[in-house]
């Protein structure tokens, strides 16, 4: 839900002086210019790509240094403030939302490529850095970090660490986790931790595993060394347009049943497409009911191959059109209109929420008709981008927040697609996390011990519970609640709502 | 044949839990020594066996973990699918064979392991018990999941010291259409330069290794990558190329004939070789390589930026093809010292607090890991 903070004037009289301990501390680990607390300087950080959560932390810090995070973490500790890192703030589950008595740690200042080993194809880095300035850095060497969210220009690789984040190259390639070998981690009481190492694997427990996608709950990842791949000699793309969303998903089936995993799988529904063209103009077939744009790459021969296998897949599977990008600047093209899907979209009314389900990729066609069913009956327009490949289907509401009310009803219709997606055996959140925003539906996904576990999970990490508390699994006393209001579902706010 | 075990064995892990009484996890018995004895009641879970679901399309298969990595193998193989982390079996000889649960507790992965990725990376989810006995899911069947703390990779390698493991959700994928094995007249220390720049290009490379004498690259993809690749790298085709990758990966070569004083070295893939370990076999591009020593080699390990396991089997851990003696894997002689690399301070104190909070007892598997585990 979201809320609006307090203005800093009308704080407690106990938060103002915890606020005035904190950034005394702060001031003495941290120049000045790195320690924000006046209310116009913190406004930036109320929220992340979330907008629709907003919250005024206590204060900012910006350390520069590993000491210094660790001089704010042990501050933090003995205070007994809750601490929220954040990195670039691009996410989308508000998993950087602030704490109103806590403090924001902002890791945006670590943001050196420390070494690029070509011969060892890694990279050491800072949590600042940017996704893709990893791949321009390695670039020379003729590698790549495969990784690549629609954010990569913006998000880092810390927050790609803490979300466990994707992109449309995972089926093939693999998330975050897949494509890291080190992590340095400072815990809540500030003591350095290495997990994972230079050798492909570490003794003891896979805690690489464990910290990413933990969201910033478990410790404060400072140092991240990535593996890097060779550049594909080639990649080449392919456009199919369908009449009917069933065959495009039964296509994506018959594809990796030919023994092909594509480089990237991605399908757009029409709403989508009419979207996206209107915005950059990539010459889709705006008529369709959807396309598939399949990305192949690898060595030369191979691709050219796959190419003519492909392409005459999607034909048998009743594709009413397929185009091959005729050069790179075509292939671009073809991409720059799903990349630009969300932002596209967005032109298509004041507010748009983007939802982050995983389906086993069969149910899609059931999926998207109860999608359209729900949206029929909420009132509220519906985009589907899908990465198909892998399942990962991301249902975009269209909305107005400056109308009374209707914020709250697209949240509604965005908890009940998430419970559909568990519901066919999917999970609430392929890759964007759960943060603050599906901390509901994690009751709806998880079993109270189940729920249970993770937060002895927690507390292993963090026992004060002072990392980022709030975020990712919610108490048992919330999904109790959470439980209640949907049994009676008569007394919701919507009463007069169809439910399903 | 088939059958669903979980009350059976959650109950007896709760009773167990009750009592505060260890519990010895018995899979197959096919990697009895690969750890610390474990001194408890066996936990018997190869009856809970059987395949939930495959859907080669979807590139998920589902099964129990008490079903024989065999049998996994060979329903994947009917539709040109494998396990892409090639797991090693270990089971030569051992009557019951791997199990599906043992290969991803021990968390093994064979040959492909730097090109196609370890065991944890195919887990997309799990079924397991905890220490209190509950039962728990986590992950899912879905090849993007990031809802609640990745556990269920973090029991890929924990030997059932986190968890009883019921079900194992694996990523599968298609096997390459074409295979061919090189061999290449290197020495050991031109291959690692080599293995590690090839990695550095767009080549379909699926394994990389030097037995002392000369290097031998796996290729494998499409047939007009291969081919290409295979004029790139020169050298010489060889015939049984197949049985060199089954043999390296089970440990059956001729190499590994002293298994007495084995160790494994998982160092960073350009490491120099190390002349004073003697005769080595460098797997995994050179990230992975196998020495013979009777001193540990913790030390050596961790200052090349590794770590080192004593892969030390007695001989009648070996294949003896006899029913009993080895199949309750306490007759192999009992290994009470240190294994796997010890842990700095730290990182074992945040061991024990996270085996705390799974295994609140300690009763799963103590000891098997670490002694303090």
């Amino acid at each position: 839900m979201a809320t609006t903070n307090p203005s800093l004037g009308a704080m407690s009289p106990s938060l103002s002086a915890r606020r005035a301990d904190l950034v005394a501390g702060l001031l003495a680990i941290l120049p000045e210019t790195h320690v924000l607390h006046e209310a116009e300087d913190l406004h930036p950080y109320e929220c992340d790509g979330l907008s629709a959560y907003r919250q005024m932390p206590l204060a900012v810090a910006l350390p520069g240094k590993i000491e210094e995070v660790q001089a704010i973490l042990r501050l933090c500790h003995r205070l007994e403030v809750p601490v929220v890192p954040r990195g670039a703030g691009t996410g989308l589950s508000g998993g950087a939302l602030p704490q109103t008595d806590g403090l924001l740690l902002s890791l945006a200042r670590l943001k050196s490529i420390l070494h690029i080993d070509p011969l060892a194809r890694t990279a050491r880095v800072q949590p600042g850095v940017r996704n893709l300035a990893i791949s321009e850095a390695a670039r020379p060497h003729g590698l790549y970090y495969a990784p690549d969210p629609s954010s990569q220009i913006a998000c880092t690789i810390g927050g790609n660490v803490a979300e466990n984040a994707g992109g449309v190259h995972c089926l093939k390639y693999g998330l975050t986790v897949h494509n890291l070998l080190k992590l340095e981690v400072v815990t809540m009481e500030g003591e350095r931790l290495i997990i994972g190492g230079d050798a492909l694997d570490a003794p003891g427990y896979d805690l690489l595993a464990l910290m990413t996608g933990s969201e910033g709950l478990l410790g404060v990842v400072v140092e991240i060394t990535v593996r890097l791949l060779p550049l594909p000699e080639r990649a080449q793309v392919l456009l199919a347009a369908y009449d009917d969303i069933g065959l495009a998903g039964a296509a994506v089936g018959a594809i990796i049943a030919a023994g092909i995993i594509p480089a990237g799988l991605e399908m757009m529904d029409n709403t989508a497409i009419r979207a996206a063209e209107a915005f950059v103009h990539a010459s889709y077939p705006v008529e369709a009911a959807a396309i598939l744009l399949c990305e192949l790459d690898g060595a030369n021969e191979e691709v050219s191959q796959q190419i003519m296998w492909v392409r005459q897949i999607l034909l048998d599977s009743g594709a009413t059109e397929v185009r091959t990008a005729r050069d790179e600047a075509e292939r671009l093209l073809f991409w720059k209109g799903r990349k630009a899907a969300f932002p596209a979209v967005g032109r298509l009314s004041p507010d748009y929420y983007c939802m982050d389900g995983t389906i086993p990729r069969r149910r899609l066609p059931e999926v998207l008709g109860r999608i359209a069913e729900m949206s029929r009956a909420y009132g509220l327009p519906v985009a589907n981008v899908f990465h198909a490949g892998d399942g990962n289907l991301h249902p975009l509401i269209l909305y107005d927040a400056n109308r009374p009310g209707e914020l709250e009803k697209t949240e509604e219709l965005g908890g009940k697609i998430l419970e559909l997606c568990v519901a066919v055996g999917g999970t609430i959140t392929g890759e964007h996390g759960v943060g603050m925003e599906k901390i509901d539906q994690m009751c709806v996904q998880f079993q109270p011990l189940e729920l249970a576990q993770f937060h002895a999970v927690k507390a292993a990490f963090d026992p004060a519970r002072l990392l980022n508390p709030a975020k990712a699994v919610p108490t048992l006393h919330r999904c109790a609640e959470f439980g209640a209001m949907h049994v009676h579902g008569g007394h919701l706010k919507f009463p007069d709502l169809p439910r399903f | 044949m088939n059958q669903d075990y979980t009350q059976n064995l959650s109950a007896q892990v709760e009773a167990a839990y009750a009592d505060g009484r260890p519990l010895r996890i018995q899979g197959g018995a096919s990697k009895t020594w690969l750890g610390r004895t474990v001194a408890g009641d066996s936990l018997d879970v190869t009856s809970h066996r059987g395949i939930l679901s495959y859907e080669p399309t979807e590139l998920v298969l589902t099964a129990r973990a008490g079903t024989p990595l065999a049998a996994i193998e060979t329903a994947l193989a009917t539709s040109g699918q494998w396990l892409a982390f090639e797991p090693p079996h270990f089971d030569a000889g051992v009557h019951r064979g791997a199990t599906l649960g043992g290969t991803i507790a021990c968390g093994l992965s064979g040959p492909s392991r730097p090109y196609a990725g370890a065991a944890r990376d195919f887990v997309l989810g799990v079924r397991i018990i905890n220490g209190k006995g509950e039962v728990l899911r986590f992950g899912g069947e879905v090849m993007k999941n990031v809802a609640g703390y990745d556990l269920s990779r973090l029991m890929a390698g924990a030997q059932g010291t986190l968890g009883v493991l019921l079900e194992v959700s694996l990523k599968v994928l298609p096997r390459p259409a074409a295979e061919l094995t090189l061999a290449l007249e290197l020495t050991a220390s031109e291959a690692i330069r080599h293995f590690n720049a090839w990695a550095g290009q767009p080549l379909p490379l699926s394994a990389a290794c030097h037995d002392g004498e000369r290097a031998y690259v796996r290729l494998a993809g499409g047939e007009a990558a291969v081919k290409a690749a295979r004029v790139k790298l020169g050298g010489e085709e060889i015939g049984d190329g197949a049985a060199l990758w089954t043999r390296l990966r089970e440990l059956s070569h001729d190499f590994f004939q002293d298994p007495t004083r084995l160790w494994r070295l998982s160092l960073p893939p350009t490491a120099p070789l190390d002349e004073a370990l003697g005769h080595q076999f460098i797997d995994w591009g050179g990230g992975q390589r196998w020495a013979h020593s009777e001193q540990p080699l913790w030390s050596m390990a961790r200052a090349a930026g590794g770590h080192a396991t004593r892969y030390r089997r007695q001989p009648s851990d070996l294949a003896t093809g006899q029913e009993g003696g080895q199949a309750d894997g306490q007759e192999g002689g009992r290994q009470d010292g240190q294994v796997f690399q010890p842990l700095v301070p730290g990182m074992l104190a945040l061991h024990r607090r996270l085996k705390a909070a799974l295994d609140p007892r300690g009763i799963l598997n103590p000891g098997r890991l670490y002694q303090e585990l």
